[in-house]
């Protein structure tokens, strides 16, 4: 399989996506794995600012020549950031998935939700899982 | 090592012209056609439109005369892969020949240049051959009644899964769910959807097939139907299928067959007999109408008896009675879906595919499929010893292997399509079904002669050698195209989907 | 059987290959209590030579443009056809490819598709437009469906002066999907009543059809004004392709969609199909168009090259969330208009579209000068138009009939016609003499 980094600086769903926590600002992106998977990104959707999720709530895709992807909602929260870059340079994704591919920020309402997703070594282990079954 | 292909050299025919755009051609003065000057006098549209509805210039089109057109396409023409120039073994395609005889009779004037809403006294050796074909093909699938207007597969889908839930609402029931096998080409979910349906997938089983007891843990009272191809895309009989649709039927659903691979099965069994309650047959597939690029094609749907009220308008009918003789256009269905196509459907696949029945009889139809299925079975066995086959049970019309067994050469089957063209062969469908990794799946049709076959699995063998040895070579094929591998990634990303006379950034 | 290479030693060879013992053998996976034990019930094989004498006798029964003189239209029109389209149309190269999934060895597809597209936005006023869809009829009812999703929002108002089938094929389409479909009605001049008050936040898109089924030029500027206020699309269809080249564009008249039949672009009438929808649209939509897209690209020597692109949207990846099940389209025809276009070109395009516009007017004249006929329509029409005959459409057709002419179309069952009416469709096909012949006999003169 090949190389992916796992932040350890992030927590993850089992969805792929990553949250950092700062106060109760959330920022949100795909993990390096994910990125990986779908290949080379043409294509972000992304929900305007001021957009109310629920955890778990999908709120815009990622797409690749032949493959798209559902993001969802870390945690719930508010839509304050949205990375615009996104929309000319999606490819800042496949570069650099936990920095300047970042895709949008929340702020969060229950930051303690971050306490519930994976941490990097249980992501580790998840992502372990499903290449093995593959 | 790269020596190999030169025995079986690709394009080859000595020439490979560039051509630029008809747009770059473009001569201001030149035309390729001589339009009649009028023989009534002319209109002057200024005095009869306002300035601002007319247009003084169409910029989107070329100057080219009629020299520049012929060469222009004639040139486009040689690069592209043709069934008439080798095997095109896209699995679930069925990539056929396309007889010279069909193109005849679709092109007799009383076919081509007749109108769909000329009287029907005008229209009776249309109506009949209509009429014949869906009998024909009610005969060949064993279903009660056919309508051949659907222009494809995909609206076929469309159209049957209408006439389900017709038959449901008529009923008085509300059922909101459709059930399809995970192995499912991707137009039944999307068929699903437009008739507001949720999809719910159902896996198959470790043996590829799909088993009834999954069938029953998805049913409900909810479930409209189910959506099943047979065989599958992995080319296996469903051989469960007739107590999945007893199962079906138990729960007040109906079941739905995808037809793509009827080539399988003709004159063998009938989808009809099964139990499948209403299906499409794609005509160019299984009955040799060419498929031109990307269409057309025909999706006649036939159906059982408790969906002939929903048959969309107008229905085909021979006169009886004090009626008279002849044939006659019925839109008396007051449960009818209604209408799906402008007209009465592509007309001319209607010729080909009339004229294909016609051409083979009972015992061609017959052997067209035993050919098929031996072609695919022939291929699987020689091919096993390079190839993963994931599921390995004999097969119908097709075989699906993996790259798997070459997973360490870091060669991908991707790869073996793209170094596949280097030897003279369009590629099979790959990645599809989704459910097998690196799928390669392999439909040769009974067109290709045993000794076509064989050069196939040497060039087959020859790249899964080439993939241990010199793995470089064949992840960067094609070598011997026009175009080298093209980057879709920039095509996505900066999308120019038109010529435009500006330079662009 | 001549389309099948095996001789029976051919197959046993391979039957030991594979290592079975029989063909039967081979379908064993099929239950026996599921084979179908007896020979299909169809014909025996025919050769060649007994078919086309079988298939010329079921053509000769079918009324044709070279058994008629023709004045029929109506959403099919009949055009002439250059030599060259079918020389080249029917190059195998063409004909006998598949969807061109394959870039490298599909570039004489790819390109000609990426000619179309630029060609159907240079018609339509259009940045986009996809590879074609069945036809008029399902490219309008996609293009509600694009304006729904684009809209998020479920009504449509349509102009009840749509072609009844292109109607009726919008009804089928919308009818499991919770979409409502209001009827504008048509004015006096024939032409589609304002639409201010017809359209409210609550409308996803207007439908006109420019000209429209009875032959009158629609007004669109004022439609998309009252489209545009409420924040809804403007969708025009167009069955007769070749007014475009007379007519401003739609998509620089307000339309935000375009789209329609081009059968009237080289492709035989051929009794309703196939023929080739097409559907145009704003750069902002391209992700809600429905079908395929060729885009531009290089491949890895920087040599341009053509691709099938944005394929997330379609059935194969996005399954139940594609926009459109659509998968096999019209490829072919789609070649045939191109190649048509190319042939006519900038030029002789408009030429022939003013000569179809003139051979109209001067029927027209003839019309308005012979007793019992009358045009009820007063807006002004392109190659077809509403006719008012003095007895019935049926009598009169069946006049024309008579005289050797397919004449037009009865409207008798429309809605708000002033009187027996048929339609009339008068192409570079009409002779001066067989509209002189046709206005004589519609009006039970002849």
């Amino acid at each position: 399989m090949a190389e992916y980094e796992i932040s350890e600086e992030m927590n993850y769903t089992r969805s792929d996506e990553w949250v950092r926590l700062e106060g109760s600002r959330a920022t949100v992106g795909i993990s390096d794995y994910a990125q990986h998977q779908l290949g080379d990104i043409v294509f972000v959707e992304l929900p305007e600012s001021g957009t109310e999720l629920a955890a778990g709530e999908a709120f815009g895709v990622v797409e690749s020549v032949k493959a798209v992807s559902d993001l969802y909602a870390p945690v719930a929260g508010k839509v304050v950031e949205v990375n615009e870059s996104l929309s000319d340079s999606p490819e800042q994704i496949n570069a650099s998935a936990y920095g300047e591919g970042w895709l949008l920020v929340l702020e969060c309402a229950d930051p303690s939700q971050v306490e519930g997703l994976l941490d990097a070594e249980a992501y580790r282990a998840h992502v372990a899982q499903r290449d093995d079954a593959a | 090592m790269s020596d190999r292909r030169a025995a079986v050299a690709n394009t080859g025919n000595g020439f490979s012209y560039e051509e630029p755009l008809l747009f770059e051609r473009s001569q201001a003065g030149r035309v390729g056609h001589s339009v009649p000057e009028p023989d009534v006098p002319a209109a002057d549209p200024a005095a009869l439109f306002p300035a601002e509805a007319l247009r003084d210039d169409i910029p989107g089109l070329p100057e080219v005369s009629e020299v520049d057109v012929v060469r222009h396409f004639t040139r486009l023409s040689t690069w592209n892969a043709a069934v008439d120039l080798g095997l095109y073994p896209l699995g679930s395609c069925t990539m056929k020949y396309n007889p010279k005889l069909n193109e005849r009779a679709a092109r007799l004037p009383g076919f081509a240049v007749a109108h769909p809403m000329q009287p029907v006294a005008l229209q009776q050796g249309f109506l009949q051959l209509c009429h014949e074909l869906e009998a024909q093909l009610a005969e060949i699938s064993g279903m009660d009644r056919v309508t051949l207007q659907p222009a494809a597969g995909a609206q076929g889908e469309l159209a049957g899964l209408m006439m389900i839930r017709a038959y449901h609402e008529q009923r008085g029931e509300k059922r909101h769910r459709v059930l399809v096998p995970d192995s499912a080409h991707g137009t039944n979910p999307a068929s699903a959807a437009l008739n507001g349906y949720e999809v719910q997938s159902v896996p198959s089983g470790d043996d590829g097939v799909l088993h009834p007891e999954a069938v029953a843990a998805a049913m409900g009272d909810d479930v409209a139907g189910l959506m099943i191809t047979n065989p599958n895309t992995l080319g296996l009989f469903e051989e469960h299928i007739a107590r999945i649709c007893e199962i079906v039927h138990a729960g007040g659903g109906l079941v739905y067959g995808d037809g793509a691979n009827l080539n399988a099965l003709l004159g063998m069994t009938r989808p009809g007999d099964l139990g499948i309650d209403a299906m499409h047959i794609n005509l160019h597939k299984t009955f040799s109408t060419p498929h031109g690029g990307g269409g057309p094609g025909a999706g006649p749907v036939g159906v059982k008896n408790i969906l002939a009220p929903y048959l969309p308008t107008p229905v085909v009918r021979k006169r009886s009675g004090d009626e008279g003789e002849g044939f006659t256009l019925d839109y008396d269905f007051p449960h009818s879906i209604g209408r799906l196509h402008a007209n009465m459907g592509n007309v001319g696949m209607f010729v080909r595919a009339w004229t294909y029945i016609r051409t083979l009889g009972p015992e061609g139809l017959r052997r067209s499929t035993e050919i098929a299925v031996l072609n695919a079975n022939y291929l699987m066995a020689r091919l096993r010893s390079e190839y993963h086959v994931p599921y390995d049970r004999p097969v119908m019309h097709e075989c699906v292997l993996s790259d798997k067994s070459l997973q360490e050469t870091g060669v991908t089957t991707h790869d073996i399509a793209k170094r596949l063209i280097d030897y003279g062969y369009h590629p099979p469908t790959v990645y599809f079904p989704l459910i097998v990794p690196g799928a390669i799946m392999i439909e040769p049709t009974e067109s290709e002669s045993l000794e076509g076959l064989d050069r196939f699995v040497d060039a087959m063998c020859a790249i899964a050698e080439e993939a241990r040895e010199d793995p470089e070579l064949v992840r960067s094929a094609p070598h011997h195209t026009r175009r080298t591998r093209l980057d879709e990634t920039r095509a996505a990303r900066q999308t120019v989907l038109r010529w435009q006379p500006e330079p662009r950034d | 059987m001549r389309y099948i290479a095996h001789t029976e030693r051919d197959v046993q060879r391979m039957l030991d290959a594979i290592g079975a013992e029989s063909l039967d053998a081979l379908f064993a996976s099929i239950p026996e209590k599921h084979r179908l034990n007896r020979a299909l019930d169809l014909a025996p094989a025919a050769t060649e030579q007994e078919l086309l004498g079988e298939l010329s006798g079921l053509a000769a029964r079918n009324a044709n443009l070279e058994s008629h003189a023709w004045f029929l239209g109506a959403g099919v029109y009949p055009h002439f056809v250059p030599s060259a389209v079918d020389a080249l149309v029917s190059r195998a190269e063409f004909t006998t490819a598949y969807t061109p999934y394959q870039p490298e060895i599909s570039q004489g597809t790819l390109q000609a598709i990426f000619e179309w597209q630029t060609m159907i936005c240079g018609l339509t006023g259009c940045e986009v437009a996809n590879a074609s869809m069945y036809d008029g009829a399902s490219a309008t009812a996609e293009a509600a469906l694009m304006a729904m999703r684009s809209t998020r929002r479920n009504r449509i108002v349509a102009s009840e002066a749509l072609h009844p089938h292109t109607r009726e094929v919008l009804e089928t389409y919308l009818d499991g999907l919770r979409a409502e479909i209001v009827t504008t009605p048509r004015d006096a001049t024939g032409r589609t009543a304002p639409l201010a008050d017809r359209v409210d936040a609550e409308t996803a898109c207007v439908i006109l059809q420019q000209p429209n089924f009875f032959g009158a030029v629609e007004e669109l500027q004022a439609a998309a004004a009252a489209a545009a206020a409420h924040g809804a699309l403007l969708v025009v269809t167009v069955n007769e392709a070749l007014s475009l080249a007379l007519f401003a564009p739609p998509g620089e008249n307000g339309a935000d969609i375009v789209c329609g039949e081009a059968q009237s672009f080289g492709v035989p009438m051929s009794l309703g199909g196939p023929h080739v929808g097409f559907l145009a649209t704003r750069r902002k939509l391209v992700r809600q168009l429905p079908g395929r897209l060729v885009g531009e690209t290089v491949d890895t020597e920087g040599r341009r090259g053509y691709v099938l692109t944005l394929a997330t949207r379609e059935q194969h990846i996005r399954r139940e969330r594609a926009t459109s099940n659509i998968c096999t389209n019209q490829g072919l025809c789609l070649l045939m208009a191109t190649v048509y276009l190319a042939l006519l070109g900038r030029r002789g395009l408009g030429k022939l579209a003013a000569l179809n516009l003139s051979k109209a007017e001067y029927a027209k004249a003839r019309i308005r000068e012979t007793p019992g006929l009358s045009l009820p329509f007063e807006a002004p029409t392109f190659n077809e138009f509403t006719v008012g005959v003095p007895d019935s459409g049926e009598a009169a057709l069946a006049r024309a009939q008579a005289a050797g002419l397919v004449g037009g179309l009865d409207l008798a069952g429309f809605a708000g016609m002033p009187g027996p009416a048929v339609l009339v469709c008068t192409t570079e096909l009409a002779s001066r003499d067989a509209i002189d012949t046709l206005v004589a006999s519609l009006g039970g003169q002849s």
